[in-house]
């Protein structure tokens, strides 16, 4: 069968030649199934997601309507490909989308500010039980913020982006309002992507590509679904054939449930966020740090590709935090403990792992 | 241990038995695979592909790919054993890549019919080639949605292009796999797209997630529905319910509560 043939298997693909192309490109790494990942921007989504966003894939991102949680998603993606010099795209139905680029945040580079969060560990000296696999999580996620702080940096919320990392890059800006319809749109992500095309010899710098709320209303072609449709299914295959990530936030509460069915199905990945009341009693008891969540993030899809075996997540819904104030992290879901005078017995709380928990706040 | 549970298996042309063949018996002529956004129905597929084109018989397989590019499908089906660049060689597999077919800005001067009508007679001529020494033809659709949207989302014509289909089951005994994705369609008005899908499919194969939510080692249950004329176990209208665990090589399916 498969020795027959010259062609090399999957088993002994040798990756030697092309790895060492790829040391010399920042912000790749190779995955599984002979697929290379892409720094989301987002630390911990990297580690959520295995490892990063896998190029060649479509990311999309379901809004909330209420929240622009999505922006931080968004931003986030966005600086990392300028930090790594990647060419990038955004479009929006914003009025000027230049002037989005000055809200990117800034990476933190220095060293003492990515071991800051061991150092408060350590200075609360206890620990308790109920939460201890947090603290290996952070542990283990601070081991790899220092082996690989060149594939995915931190980012600082609050400190803009500085001028350098603009020049001398080629970033398309887009304003979906002008784009009456998509074809001229499509056409420009075409083009875009035609600069990073894939070639298993040669790997050149991979490209990005942000939308931000796609079919927004003030996009003309809001209401035509269809076409919507056939614009995002002819980027996944573009994107698929070149060396490039899309992520595309969109609006399911706009439109019909069976259009945000297919876009969902669209995706290779799919993600959503959601805003958690401010003042919501019931939450803020049943999970801990419920002051310095800004919201909730969901992963309801791992991209697929070249494996048909689905990555089945420890837990599905995290925590969006804002640490500091300026650099956004995700953590799972931590129950809060029991009042030891309502005399609810650790039986019925017992099962305070990430895991569990989801499933009885799956929002 | 199951008797359904299934080791590594060693030999790679051995088809070890398993419920879902089981369930499907002498095999459906046509089988529509129904799946969510939570769990993907596409290991049905690469089962099927897989057992057309196992190495002890010389069936054919015509795959309508909208969704996936071949490599895709070739890393997949060589860890199960099976390797699509030889059976295309060998011609006992003619991949059709329709990714880019109507995409956005390209053949805008043709109309969705026109596209409809060239891909029918494409898929005939292959049939007809496939046929010259009698043997059996499966064709599979991966994703009749993405057919949709790539003729602009005319679920009539869809259809139409599906009764071809059919008719071609009926005239060269070939077996029609299609997947399509059930949410899509679950609003108040179910489109009759998928309403006629079901009513033509002679086994439907739905895909689920369990409702307990997600674990490490069972992915989902499968619900085969065979309208009874395949010869399998749940002959005569009945309805199979397993579940199931997605791995590189093989799919381990198992009765709900029977894995330790």
């Amino acid at each position: 069968m498969a020795g027959n043939k010259p062609r090399v298997s999957s088993f002994s693909r040798n990756f030697t030649a092309a790895s060492n192309t790829i040391s010399q490109i920042p912000g790749l790494k190779h995955g599984p199934n002979g697929t290379m990942f892409l720094s989301s921007g987002i630390l911990d989504l990297d580690k959520i997601l295995g490892g990063g966003f896998t190029l060649g894939s479509l990311v999309m991102v379901m809004e909330d309507p209420e929240a622009p949680h999505h922006m931080l998603l968004i931003r986030n993606f966005m600086s990392q490909g300028l930090v790594h010099n990647q060419p990038l795209l955004y479009a929006s139905p914003a009025k000027d989308p230049r002037g989005f680029l000055g809200t990117l945040p800034s990476p933190v580079f220095s060293k003492d500010e990515k071991s800051r969060d061991r150092d408060a560990e350590q200075e609360k000296g206890l620990r308790i039980a109920w939460q201890y696999k947090k603290y290996f999580d952070e542990q283990n996620s601070e081991f790899q913020r220092d082996e690989k702080s060149e594939y995915c940096n931190d980012f600082d919320l609050r400190k803009p982006l500085e001028r350098h990392f603009y020049s001398g890059q080629q970033i398309d800006c887009i304003r979906l309002e002008d784009s009456a319809d998509l074809t001229t749109f499509h056409d420009r992500c075409s083009s875009f992507l035609s600069q990073t095309p894939r070639n298993d010899r040669n790997i050149t710098c991979p490209g990005r590509i942000a939308i931000q709320s796609l079919g927004a209303p003030q996009c003309d072609f809001s209401d035509k679904e269809c076409n919507m449709l056939s614009f995002v299914r002819s980027l996944k295959n573009t994107i698929r054939s070149s060396n490039a990530v899309a992520v595309i936030t969109f609006p399911p509460s706009l439109f019909s449930p069976s259009f945000s069915k297919r876009l969902q199905h669209l995706a290779d990945t799919l993600v959503s966020v959601k805003a958690i009341p401010d003042e919501d009693k019931e939450l803020a008891k049943l999970l801990t740090g419920y002051q310095d969540m800004v919201g909730l993030l969901s992963v309801h899809k791992v991209a697929r590709i070249n494996t048909q075996v689905p990555t089945i997540l420890e837990a599905t819904t995290f925590s969006m935090k804002l640490q500091k104030r300026r650099s956004l992290i995700l953590e799972c879901l931590n129950q809060a403990p029991i009042d030891g005078s309502s005399g609810i017995s650790y039986a019925s709380s017992g099962s305070c792992t990430g895991s569990s928990k989801t499933g009885a706040l799956d929002f | 241990m199951h008797p359904y549970s299934i080791g590594p298996v060693t030999t790679m042309d051995v088809q070890v038995p398993n419920l879902l063949d089981d369930a499907l018996g002498g095999g459906g002529r046509v089988v529509l695979i129904e799946d969510c956004v939570e769990t993907s129905g596409a290991f049905v597929l690469h089962h099927f592909l897989k057992r057309s084109l196992s190495p002890n018989s010389s069936d054919a397989v015509i795959f309508l790919s909208f969704s996936q590019p071949f490599s895709h499908y070739d890393r997949i089906l060589r860890k199960m054993g099976c390797n699509l660049v030889v059976r295309r060689d060998n011609k006992r597999l003619l991949f059709f890549d329709l990714l880019m077919l109507n995409s956005l800005g390209r053949e805008e001067e043709k109309t969705s019919e026109d596209l409809l009508l060239s891909l029918y007679e494409k898929v005939h001529k292959a049939v007809e080639i496939c046929s010259s020494p009698a043997r059996n033809i499966t064709i599979i659709i991966d994703d009749v949605s993405l057919l949709e949207v790539a003729v602009n989302c005319l679920s009539n014509m869809v259809l139409d292009f599906l009764h071809y289909c059919y008719s071609l089951t009926a005239e060269f005994g070939c077996s029609l796999i299609t997947l399509n994705h059930e949410d899509i369609y679950s609003s108040l008005d179910k489109s009759s797209l998928i309403l006629q899908m079901e009513y033509h499919a002679d086994v439907v194969i739905k895909a689920e997630p369990l409702s307990t939510g997600l674990a490490t080692d069972v992915h989902g249950q499968l619900t085969v529905i065979d309208k009874g004329l395949g010869g399998g176990v749940c002959n005569s209208g009945k309805i199979c319910n397993f579940q199931f665990r997605i791995k590189d090589n093989q799919i381990e399916y198992f009765y709900p509560g029977s894995r330790t």
